[in-house]
């Protein structure tokens, strides 16, 4: 593997995998080091890294935000408890809402984090602190979970993306959510259960055909590169090659091959498939997925349109994580189920429930966190937290964790340091299994 | 019975309970009126004097309240899917009987215009009768394929209709269930695909004493169904082919839905407009698209209902009211 020598001066802002797993002293000219870990690598630290290299990570995003109280804590008979009732699940002593019975009996596996306190009531900037675990400031971008984990835990053999996010429509392109980690550890989007756009060969281009634009491509990229190298020219580069070990891979994202009985389990819905979807990437070796559910921006008619959405998601959820537990893959992959934010206790003129970050919650399962648990609680209105109060920095902290990445780290970007999340936050320790 | 006159309508009382409320209806005699409220209690309260009696038994929200013929019962219906029968006549009422009758919310209660008969319909997608006296299960049977919002009873007493979310309103022949034809709603269902939402619905059904017309409430034009932008519509059909006659509609009222309509007469509908606008009465009759009158109330409305004998219609607010109107001068 050669180091990378830029035209523009600058390192590579890549921590190469198998340098990294061979302990080669070359990982100093790497300027995506991770202080403290890299330059002193043991034997049993390389062992912990090919161990993180399993581990994946799903984001379900209840585009919106979804109300806890229709959801993970409902608080039944109270003045702000709307008309849903709380159901045992199969852990003694959690009760969550009447609108998840299928999710009511994976408990077991499920860590609810009831304490959640963002104090960010827009939809744009409690997203980007969900998802990147830091307050949007306009001084510096952070990179999104998904891209973190890809650049943390993905192997690229595997001939897939590292960072996939499924949208319910559209997609097809690549997402903008990797800031100084680089365009390669961007997304691609997925247009719902569809494989990713102009991935197949067209028919009139045969394999021979095919073979040599790629090679002529490439000598001509090996001749521009050895003048004129840089971050940019790598990534497109990378993708060329990552878009070619795709169309290999396309079956990958083919729901069709799964099993009719897999399919009835997860449902008819768009989500259902798109986990089951979730589910065949994960098995393949994409180390971060993430599924939006939309929609739950329900100022109007919260309960109905609760009725409908959660109703959804129960089915295609619950399946997800039976799924995962019964092939063994749980203990490997963390799930998350997170909004921007919750929904207010209060109920509106017109059955609604508004923005509100002061008190809402997020669900966890999988790989490091204590399962068939309820950590943090609101007060008997769901108007405040009374324990176990956290927010997106301490999450975010939580999930890398989770998966085995030590959140205290740094990375080194343009020879600065840069801590990988936020540090004046911290792990949800009691949530670490 | 008393001379109508929809331009003098006016609200005559006013009465506070502790929690917003969220339906309504009047007594046979119309001598008092039953709300449910948010806080899943019942009211009764006496007209015209206002005294009031809580009555506790549901364990969610009663969206669903009939009366029998003589006014002595009460039945409600609620989002935990019980069926409540109270001695609503008693100074103190009493739960005499509570059936779990469906799988989530119920929707609709209404009796047969014998009385004889209660139908409920609710989430679970399921019709079932009832009769009033025993709370005896008469029949039950499989109907949407999505949420039933609505129900009455044809006054002929052998046809029943039902609506659903996707605004199909069914006419089944109660003899033997059999569906003899589906009148088209589905300008009351307004998905939004930006939104990912389905909305809609045929919030309320309302038959003309005379049996030859029937209306079906709710809204259209959901622009921004999560923020409450949509407008009322009611439906006018013709009962003997089920042709669609006329779509009621009204200016200036970009946040309104209908969540209950009533025939005055063999012509004229009230109805009651809540959403981000206000709370509306709405009359429409056979004559021109657009309302006939409005009258605008104090607060946000959920329900209404309308007593013919003594013209007077109740409305459950929002502000936790129950407000009395005269349709009079």
């Amino acid at each position: 593997m050669k180091i990378a020598k830029y035209a523009c001066g600058s390192m590579d802002h890549i921590v190469n995998r198998r340098r990294f797993l061979s302990g080669v002293a070359g990982s100093v000219a790497t300027t995506g080091a991770v202080v403290g870990g890299l330059g002193t690598l043991t034997q049993g630290i390389a062992a912990a890294e090919i161990q993180r290299r399993d581990m994946r990570v799903v984001v379900f995003n209840m585009h919106g935000g979804l109300s806890q109280l229709e959801s993970w804590d409902p608080k039944p008979l109270t003045r702000t408890g709307g008309p849903f009732r709380a159901i045992p699940t199969s852990v003694p002593g959690i009760h969550i809402s009447e609108l998840l019975p299928m999710t009511a009996k994976q408990m077991h596996h499920l860590c609810l984090l009831r304490g959640v306190n963002t104090s960010e009531d827009d939809h744009g900037k409690g997203a980007y602190m969900m998802l990147t675990g830091r307050r949007q400031t306009p001084s510096a971008e952070f990179p999104q979970i998904g891209s973190v984990a890809a650049k943390m835990l993905h192997d690229d053999q595997t001939g897939l993306p590292g960072h996939i996010v499924v949208t319910p429509g559209g997609g097809g392109g690549r997402g903008n959510e990797a800031a100084y980690l680089g365009p390669k550890f961007s997304s691609i989007q997925l247009g719902g259960d569809k494989p990713p756009q102009n991935s197949n060969k067209p028919d009139a281009v045969s394999d021979e055909a095919e073979k040599r634009r790629h090679e002529i491509r490439r000598k001509i990229n090996e001749q521009f590169l050895n003048q004129r190298r840089s971050a940019i020219t790598d990534a497109y580069t990378h993708s060329y090659e990552q878009a070619l070990k795709l169309m290999e891979r396309r079956e990958v994202f083919d729901v069709s091959k799964e099993p009719d009985s897999a399919k009835q389990r997860y449902g008819s819905s768009d989500l259902g498939r798109q986990c089951l979807m979730a589910r065949r990437l994960l098995e393949n070796g994409v180390s971060f997925v993430q599924v939006t559910h939309s929609n739950y921006d329900t100022h109007n008619d919260n309960f109905n349109f609760h009725i409908e959405q959660v109703g959804e998601f129960d089915q295609a959820f619950a399946t997800f994580i039976d799924d995962l537990a019964q092939r063994g893959m749980l203990e490997k992959t963390l799930v998350v189920v997170l909004s921007e934010f919750g929904r207010t206790p209060n109920i509106n003129l017109y059955y609604g429930r508004d923005h509100w970050s002061k008190a809402w919650s997020i669900a966890m399962a999988g790989a490091g966190v204590q399962h068939g648990a309820a950590f943090g609680k609101t007060n008997e209105e769901g108007t405040e937290v009374i324990d176990g109060q956290c927010d997106h920095g301490d999450i975010f902290h939580t999930i890398l964790r989770a998966v085995g990445v030590d959140s205290s780290q740094s990375l080194i970007v343009d020879g600065r340091e840069v801590p990988i999340a936020d540090p004046a936050a911290e792990p949800i320790w009691k949530v670490l299994a | 019975m008393i001379d109508l006159d929809i331009q003098k309508s006016h609200v005559i009382h006013q009465w506070k309970a502790d929690s917003p409320l969220i339906a309504c209806r009047i007594s046979p005699r119309g001598d008092q009126c039953v709300s449910a409220a948010q806080d899943s209690t019942l009211q009764r309260w006496n007209i015209p004097g206002g005294e009031k009696v809580v009555l506790k038994g549901h364990e969610s929200w009663a969206h669903a309240l009939t009366y029998n013929t003589t006014g002595d019962l009460l039945i409600s219906g609620g989002c935990e899917g019980r069926l409540i029968w109270w001695s609503i006549a008693d100074a103190e009422p009493k739960a005499i009987r509570t059936i779990d009758a469906h799988q989530g919310w119920i929707r609709g209660v209404e009796r047969s215009p014998d009385g004889q008969t209660l139908v409920s319909v609710g989430n679970d997608r399921t019709i079932r009768l009832w009769k009033t006296d025993s709370g005896e299960k008469l029949a039950e049977w499989s109907a949407h394929d999505r949420h039933i919002y609505s129900a009455a009873f044809h006054p002929d007493g052998v046809h029943l209709l039902t609506g659903d979310l996707m605004g199909k309103i069914h006419v089944w022949k109660l003899a033997d269930r059999t569906l003899v034809r589906t009148l088209d709603g589905s300008t009351l269902y307004g998905p939004n695909p930006g939104q990912a939402a389905e909305f809609g619905g045929v919030r309320s059904l309302a038959i003309s004493p005379n049996g030859t017309e029937v209306f079906a409430a709710g809204t259209h034009k959901g622009s921004n169904p999560f923020g409450a932008v949509h407008e009322p519509l009611l439906l006018r059909f013709q009962w003997t082919d089920g042709a669609l006659t006329k779509s009621h509609v009204c200016d200036g009222i970009p946040g309104g839905l209908l969540f209950r309509a009533c025939s005055l007469n063999d012509a004229t509908v009230v109805s009651v407009s809540g959403g981000s606008t206000g709370g509306i009465l709405l009359f429409f009759n056979a004559t021109q698209e657009k309302e006939v009158h409005r009258a605008m109330l104090p607060n946000i409305a959920r329900d209404m209902d309308f007593h013919a004998a003594t013209g007077l219609v109740a409305s459950a607010h929002h502000d936790s009211h129950l407000r009395i109107s005269g349709l009079f001068a």
